[in-house]
């Protein structure tokens, strides 16, 4: 009988198929599995590609291909004067997706949207554990439990967030897909049900696509959400190929089995540009490589110290070499598709003989280093033992000597905190929101000493501009704020700033409208084929 | 016979011991502390790093660990995905069938190339097929699986454009699951075309995962076979006037066939090692791609529980086979 059932699924699927003979199909070669299509409990890039950025939607969402924010499923908000009320106004008429698993009765509303951050951070929600292991990694990671003072359903379409202290950032993380909106009658459904865990496998949302399979390691399909409201996808049908080897990847795009793919073999990029039948898309990615000194250990507690070794350091042979291509030389804390981004900031110069003359004016004679090699390669550092070696041979010229070390990963990260760490040492972030904020107050700010603060620097006059944009919410004053700052920490140098990677997408010549994302994700709304 | 397959078992149960205290020491003997590698550049504050430690376990002595971990391995416990959080045991069921056809498909390429091949080697020992095929067998042993399979996927998909990539079906076809088996599913669905789809995608793994071991049969068949050549009652045969397709083909084949069967049997170890590379590079959804994606995420509950079923299945088809090799030998049949 079973069987019976199962065929006649088939069958009218195929007539469904049929029917839809001439549909407009998007395949895209994707690296990855899911690791479920509930974003909020993970932290992969590959996750949110398949469900954050195709299923759902949030209150805020980040502009395609930039890393600005703009109104999602809030048409607009307003901020208190003291920053501490958000209160967002909610697109009326916004349509759940409607599956053969879930039909959407009512319009979505602030009890969806309360619903969507209670479950992470009340710890007496059934929803709270609603699988066995699960936790809210990024609503924790952005400090939500300590951020969020309570949300209030002002009325069907208004909801207040208010804080403990301003934070402008709020804006940015509203637009990560852990604040994804989910849909409460259908988490009320599934509860009902038993069937809470379906939440993470059969998901509906208010996005550009509809969940239709997905074939464990193998192929997820999506179709065009009829009820979008921001109108009606112009393909019919995506499909994610799942193919995880890169050099696999790139014979499924060349023999048209998909029609886009990401990461591509760094070797491959040149021969992938010459296929008349592809272009290959090209951005820096949202990250930075650097070495970080340790700022309060002589003679490295001196700026011009800091500075001299910086311009004894040729970054462009580290790039061709380490990189490959693949990279591009970093001259602030914050990559150039980052908003705020500084440009009339001037590197230093690679100038080995001024920073010989340099440590000398600074009183530094046989200076001896450790500088620490990552054990793992990371996009921002494709090979940090070689990138040490190549650091050391230079310095070598100006009569510094160095020693490279290396430890196990998670002992490195550790250790590496430490404010008596003896070296400078070799690490990189990959940036969360778009904001600068994860950036230059992660990275830099007197709070991450002794932890996320490498360099444990803390300079009054770059800790009191951070700690303003913090607060003011106009962008047009954080990006002066911000900008002010990379020149301070351009002048301190506690950090060699070295490079950004860069992230290519090769793609079908039909494919149109794909913008690269500064953020890494791989978005297919507003994305078209040629027939 | 009962006594020799009751041997067998028995042998099982300090073997699997062995396999869980591996698999169990495996993961704690890994450098660096799971917790920190899981968190990365980003860290984790001091309350969540033992939050965390307190849902992995990882707080409470080290033999009680492994007590817990035995005891849910016997209730069919084997843990928690960290990256999916769904159970290791239905995500191992849910590709253990991909992994399956793929193996099947690759032992009947291996088998149905590699005896004639150990045949023809044997009854023209010395001459230039018999050099030709040995010196393929050994390349064919000795070769790189990844290179292997990429350079087959270049020539034959990439240039010729023979057979598809990747995958295990075009992905025109559609169909719900109902055995997990692409070919059959295939069937079942009744769609025209699907059946041949899900087969030109199955040709070029099972190639691939098939030449090891199809290596290993020829070699086996034809020293087998040269050594029953040489027996009196092949002598025998040929003395009589049968002639030398009867000599071969059923005096001699069906003795030699004995040593061959037990090597076929012992190849499934070599499969699912191959599968794991094998169905990297063609994106084939099966349990070693599975257990590869979890190293790379590092889900030590996968990597762990994998190990020990893909353990289990092993161990259980060198039973099957052992117990066949009696079964078809009549000098241990009749002990």
């Amino acid at each position: 009988m079973r069987l019976m059932t199962s065929l006649l699924a088939a069958t009218a699927l195929v007539s469904a198929l049929s029917g839809a003979a001439y549909a407009k199909t998007l395949v895209y070669c994707s690296e990855g599995s899911p690791e479920g299509f509930d974003p909020a409990p993970y932290t992969a890039g590959t996750t949110f590609d398949a469900s954050g950025r195709t299923i759902y939607n949030r209150l805020t969402e980040f502009e395609h291909g930039k890393t600005s924010v703009v109104p999602g499923l809030a048409e607009s908000w307003d901020i208190s004067e003291d920053g501490l009320e958000y209160t967002f106004h909610l697109r009326p008429g916004v349509k759940f997706q409607t599956t053969d698993f879930f039909t959407p009765t009512r319009d979505m509303n602030a009890d969806d949207v309360i619903f969507s951050f209670t479950r992470q951070g009340d710890e007496t929600s059934p929803w709270y554990q609603y699988t066995p292991g699960i936790s809210w990694e990024y609503y924790n990671g952005m400090s939500m439990p300590d951020l969020i003072k309570e949300m209030v359903k002002v009325d069907d379409l208004t909801v207040k967030f208010v804080l403990n202290r301003p934070e402008a950032p709020m804006i940015a993380n509203l637009a990560m897909d852990f604040a994804s909106i989910m849909s409460k009658e259908y988490a009320d459904k599934l509860e009902a049900e038993g069937k809470m865990e379906l939440l993470n496998q059969q998901p509906v949302g208010t996005g550009p696509y509809t969940f239709v399979a997905y074939q464990q390691d193998a192929v997820i399909r999506y179709k065009a959400n009829p009820d979008y409201w921001a109108g009606k996808q112009a393909i019919d049908d995506l499909v994610f190929a799942i193919t995880t080897d890169a050099a696999v990847r790139r014979q499924k795009l060349e023999a048209g089995e998909c029609h886009i793919m990401p990461y591509p073999a760094p070797a491959d990029v040149e021969a992938l540009k010459g296929n008349s039948n592809l272009v290959v898309g090209e951005k820096e990615g949202l990250n930075v490589g650097y070495l970080a000194y340790n700022t309060q250990q002589a003679p490295f507690d001196k700026a011009e110290v800091r500075t001299a070794l910086n311009m004894a350091i040729d970054k462009q042979a580290i790039i061709d070499a380490v990189f490959q291509g693949s990279g591009q030389i970093a001259k602030n804390p914050i990559p150039p598709t980052m908003w705020s981004y500084n440009d009339a900031v001037e590197d230093d110069a690679y100038d080995p003989e001024a920073a010989k003359a340099m440590l000398a004016e600074a009183g530094v004679a046989d200076l001896s280093m450790k500088i620490w090699a990552m054990p793992v390669q990371r996009p921002y550092n494709p090979n940090a033992r070689r990138m040490a070696e190549l650091m050391q041979a230079d310095l070598a010229k100006i009569g510094v000597t160095v020693e490279i070390v290396s430890y196990e990963w998670g002992e490195y990260l550790d250790r590496s905190k430490a404010s008596d760490r003896d070296g400078a040492v070799l690490l990189g972030w990959t940036g969360d929101n778009g904001d600068p904020d994860n950036f230059l107050a992660v990275l830099l700010g007197c709070d991450g000493i002794g932890g996320s603060n490498r360099a444990q620097w803390c300079d009054p006059e770059f800790e009191d501009l951070i700690q303003k944009a913090k607060v003011v919410s106009d962008p047009a004053e954080r990006t002066a704020l911000y900008e002010a700052a990379q020149v301070e920490f351009k002048k301190e140098a506690p950090w060699l700033t070295i490079a950004h990677s860069k992230v290519f997408m090769p793609m079908s010549t039909k494919v149109k409208g794909f913008v690269m994302d500064p953020l890494g994700y791989h978005r297919f709304d507003d994305v078209d084929i040629e027939e | 016979m009962l006594r020799f397959f009751l041997n067998k078992l028995l042998l099982i149960v300090p073997t699997l011991i062995g396999i869980t205290i591996v698999a169990f020491a495996f993961v704690r003997l890994l450098p660096g502390d799971p917790i920190l590698l899981l968190a990365g550049e980003r860290g984790v504050t001091p309350e969540r790093y033992q939050k965390l430690l307190m849902q992995f376990g990882f707080d409470r002595p080290i033999w009680e660990q492994y007590f817990q971990y035995v005891l849910g391995l016997l209730q069919g416990d084997f843990g928690i995905s960290i990256s999916t959080k769904r159970e290791v045991i239905s995500e191992f069921l849910a590709r253990f069938p991909a992994t399956v056809e793929l193996s099947f498909f690759a032992i009947i390429f291996a088998t149905v190339v590699g005896i004639p091949a150990g045949i023809i080697s044997a009854v023209k020992r010395g001459s230039t097929v018999d050099q030709t095929v040995m010196g393929l067998a050994l390349t064919g042993y000795s070769m790189p699986i990844f290179w292997w399979g990429l350079l087959l996927i270049i020539f034959f998909s990439g240039m010729l454009h023979w057979t598809p990539v990747s995958g295990r079906i075009d992905l025109l076809y559609f169909f719900p699951s109902v055995t997990g088996f692409m070919t059959v599913d295939a069937l079942l669905s009744g769609q025209k075309g699907a059946f041949g789809s899900a087969m030109s995608h199955l040709t070029l793994p099972a190639i691939v995962l098939g030449t090891i071991p199809l290596a290993v049969i020829a070699r086996q068949t034809r020293s087998a076979m040269l050594e029953v050549l040489g027996e009196d009652y092949v002598r025998t045969a040929r003395a009589k006037g049968l002639s030398s397709l009867r000599v071969v083909g059923l005096h001699a084949l069906r003795n030699a066939l004995i040593p061959v069967i037990t090597t076929i049997g012992l190849q499934v170890g070599v499969l699912m090692a191959g599968a794991i590379l094998t169905e990297t590079i063609f994106s084939w959804p099966g349990i070693g791609k599975w257990m590869i994606d979890s190293i790379s995420r590092r889900d030590y509950p996968v990597v762990q529980g994998g190990l020990v079923l893909v353990s289990i299945i092993v161990m259980m088809v060198n039973l099957f086979v052992d117990v066949l090799y009696g079964l078809i030998n009549p000098r241990i049949r009749h002990q």
